[in-house]
């Protein structure tokens, strides 16, 4: 191993049992009652590859990111980096000390004041005692909780809790930190603040290995990057490289939520939608709307009969993932139903400063076509928003507080 | 893409040049899939003696948050048995208690007892408990059933303290023995750091054991001297008798405090024996199934 290559993969792999994942474990029944039934039974357990020779290396210094959808072996790679489970074959030599953030505020408990999770949890994160007395105000202090510093965690409001845990983490000093996808927690303020600590991590020399769903972060942060498809690795190079391949497979899929085999449809089938996609700015097909951004949602179509038709009507509906609506759009709220449509094109409704807040959605779309239902679908898609800057100022709202995003100015007058 | 993929792999081959660069071993970590055998990792345990440390402090500190007794528990306990069991046991059964009070007899065998029960029951669920840390972060996981061990050793002390003080209000005489107390008391951590590894690690795969256990601890009370006297079994029954490791620690208690029946070196010894093999035994399982406790639990 090369004294400035921090961390070295060769051809990783691990294997899990299905049904043995997410928490499930034998009871005892199940291995007596395989002994009458004979071995076979045993041997039934379906097995499956979540990494498969993953090989990579990370130079000493660099921030790695790790690329992939969910379940494309992120997590379980990052597991074995940090050792919490082994892999099936392979080999990965790490040079130093490792520390793992696969979550934040890992053993935190809620019966502990402020001050006992803040050791209890440095602890299990690996820091020495001496260390977290050194940096316990520093900690604190970040954390903004100097006050209810002696108060058990279980009075906290989330966000407090939120940002010592968080806090604790990031004074964490490992020659080599994983991290996993802490930035999908807390509120925008934390995240940037999150962000800005991770930047000053890299700058400070450590070797940094990222993952996260956010390609903007994994740009800004990452020199190179690693793209990981069912286990795995399809890509490693260069962090631009990365999230275009990354991209690209994840829009491969995307397109691939067609709506042609669908059979919960109503209408008459005079028209029929076969595949909903969202498409940017720029006309590049997207993830999914972006909040304050442009984006454009396109319904391809198809006309059974081969026949071009008159006065349609096309809408679409977003509601949230419990089901409570939220916005209707119709083609004659803004007189822009057509008159003749071809047997076979597109239906695009643009948006500009897509106005929902980051999340996950649902789309049900329907077509009228002289006035009669045509085709619709309750559930059409699931509709991904992901984290934008509405206002320009980098403030995204406060989660849980506005649904929507809208434009507004602000202004004081004088009545003395 | 696929001569991209080969591209990519054939930069990762390491050159002979590269490995003769290698840096000191401690340096580096080395993860690869887990070998048969890996000793019992008494020095990993030693790096990480502050979590372990810290995981028992967290123990106590739950444990008597907003409770209004205390440490005080830790003599309750014992003391409201030992006079339950006077009552049914010394009085109305006539149990020997071999020329001391009975109250003190059996507060002897009670104050190991307690602890061995809580003990074991706390640490097989004490992995369950704690599946988020095992899945999160690494660490020696036998540090987890370690702390509920060592955290109820606070108790044990204060229940001995009380033991004392309770034998002397009843004017029972200490004898010089005593001071082969930590022997035993070093035999009984030895039996319950043993049942606890073992447990904790199958209570993980078998949900079962930690429904078992109320029940295993009940029949395990009864085949330990703890209301009644070893003395009752006599002849080579003694041996038998004695593979039970707790009937060693509880005889060999009392005798060393009161000067009662002495069981003999030889069931002695085999109560350690069977103490040190199933630690031993507990000890290479757990270590060979701890690696596996992030996929299962």
């Amino acid at each position: 191993m090369r004294s400035d290559i921090a961390i070295q993969a060769d051809g990783v792999a691990k294997q899990y049992q299905l049904g043995r994942l997410g928490g499930s474990y034998d009871l005892l029944s199940e291995r007596f009652g395989s002994l009458f039934r004979g071995r076979r039974n045993g041997q039934r357990r379906e097995r499956f590859w979540a990494l498969d020779d993953v090989s990579f290396e990370v130079a000493r210094g660099e921030t790695f990111g790790i690329l992939g959808r969910n379940g494309a072996g992120k997590s379980t790679l990052l597991k074995v980096l940090s050792r919490v489970t082994p892999p099936t074959r392979g080999r990965v030599r790490i040079k130093g000390r490792v520390g793992a953030l696969l979550e934040v505020g890992t053993g935190f408990n809620m019966e502990l004041t402020g001050r006992e999770n803040v050791f209890l949890n440095g602890a299990i994160l690996g820091m020495r005692r001496s260390e977290i007395v050194r940096k316990f105000h520093d900690i604190v202090e970040f954390a903004e909780v100097e006050r209810f510093i002696d108060t058990p965690v279980k009075r906290y409001s989330s966000g407090m809790y939120l940002r010592l845990a968080f806090s604790v983490a990031a004074h964490l000093e490992p020659e080599v930190l994983v991290v996993d996808e802490v930035l999908a927690v807390g509120d925008a303020a934390f995240q940037k603040k999150c962000l800005g600590k991770m930047g000053e991590v890299t700058r400070e020399g450590r070797t940094v290995v990222f993952v996260s769903h956010n390609t903007g972060a994994i740009e800004n942060l990452c020199q190179s990057a690693l793209v990981l498809e069912h286990g795995r690795v399809v890509f490693r190079g260069g962090v631009k490289e990365a999230i275009r391949v990354y991209m690209t497979e994840v829009l491969s899929t995307v397109t691939a939520t067609s709506l042609s085999d669908r059979t919960d449809r109503g209408g008459t089938g005079a028209l029929r939608l076969t595949s909903f996609r969202v498409e940017d700015d720029a006309g590049n097909a997207a993830v999914g709307a972006r909040t304050g951004e442009t984006c454009t949602l396109v319904f391809d179509y198809e006309c059974p009969d081969g026949q071009a038709q008159r006065n349609v009507t096309a809408s679409f509906a977003i509601q949230t993932a419990a089901g409570a609506p939220l916005i209707l759009h119709r083609t004659n709220f803004t007189n822009d139903d057509f008159e003749l449509v071809p047997r076979e094109g597109s239906f695009r409704c643009t948006i500009p400063r897509f106005p929902l807040v980051p999340g996950s959605y649902l789309l049900a779309t329907s077509v009228e076509v002289r006035g009669e239902l045509a085709d619709h679908l309750t559930v059409a898609a699931q509709l991904d928003v992901e984290p934008g800057d509405f206002f320009g100022t980098g403030h995204t709202g406060v989660a849980g507080h506005s649904p929507f995003l809208v434009e507004g100015s602000w202004s004081v007058s004088d009545s003395t | 893409m696929s001569t991209k993929l080969e591209t990519s792999r054939g930069q990762l081959e390491p050159s002979a040049e590269a490995r003769a660069q290698d840096v000191p071993e401690h340096h580096e970590q080395d993860i690869r899939p887990p070998g048969r055998f890996s000793g019992v990792g008494l020095r990993e345990i030693w790096a990480y003696r502050e979590l372990l440390y810290f995981l028992t402090k967290r123990e106590l500190q739950i444990r008597y948050k907003q409770s209004y007794l205390g440490f005080a528990w830790a003599i309750v306990q014992p003391v409201a048995l030992t006079f339950i069991f006077a009552l049914f046991f010394g009085r109305l059964a006539g149990l020997s208690s071999e020329g001391i009070p009975y109250p003190v007899y059996a507060l002897a065998g009670l104050v190991p007892w307690i602890f061995t029960s809580g003990a074991v029951s706390g640490a097989t669920s004490s992995l369950v408990v704690d599946a988020n840390l095992i899945g999160r972060v690494y660490f020696p996981r036998a540090v987890i059933p370690a702390a509920k061990m060592l955290a109820l050793v606070i108790d044990l002390v204060v229940a001995f303290v009380f033991l004392i003080i309770f034998a002397f209000a009843y004017s029972v005489d200490l004898r010089w023995t005593a001071l082969y107390i930590p022997l035993f008391v070093a035999l009984n951590f030895a039996v319950v750091l043993g049942m606890g590894l073992y447990l904790s690690a199958l209570n993980v795969r078998y949900r079962d054991v930690v429904v078992a256990i109320p029940l295993v601890l009940q029949l395990w009370l009864f085949v330990s001297p703890v209301v009644y006297s070893g003395a009752l079994v006599t002849g080579w029954w003694r041996y038998v008798y004695a593979l039970n490791p707790m009937s060693g620690v509880l005889t060999g208690f009392r005798w060393a405090l009161f000067g009662t029946h002495f069981p003999g070196a030889g069931p002695l010894l085999v109560s350690a024996g069977t103490a040190l093999l199933l630690l031993a035994g507990a000890s290479l399982y757990f270590r060979r199934v701890e690696n596996f406790f992030a996929d299962v639990v």
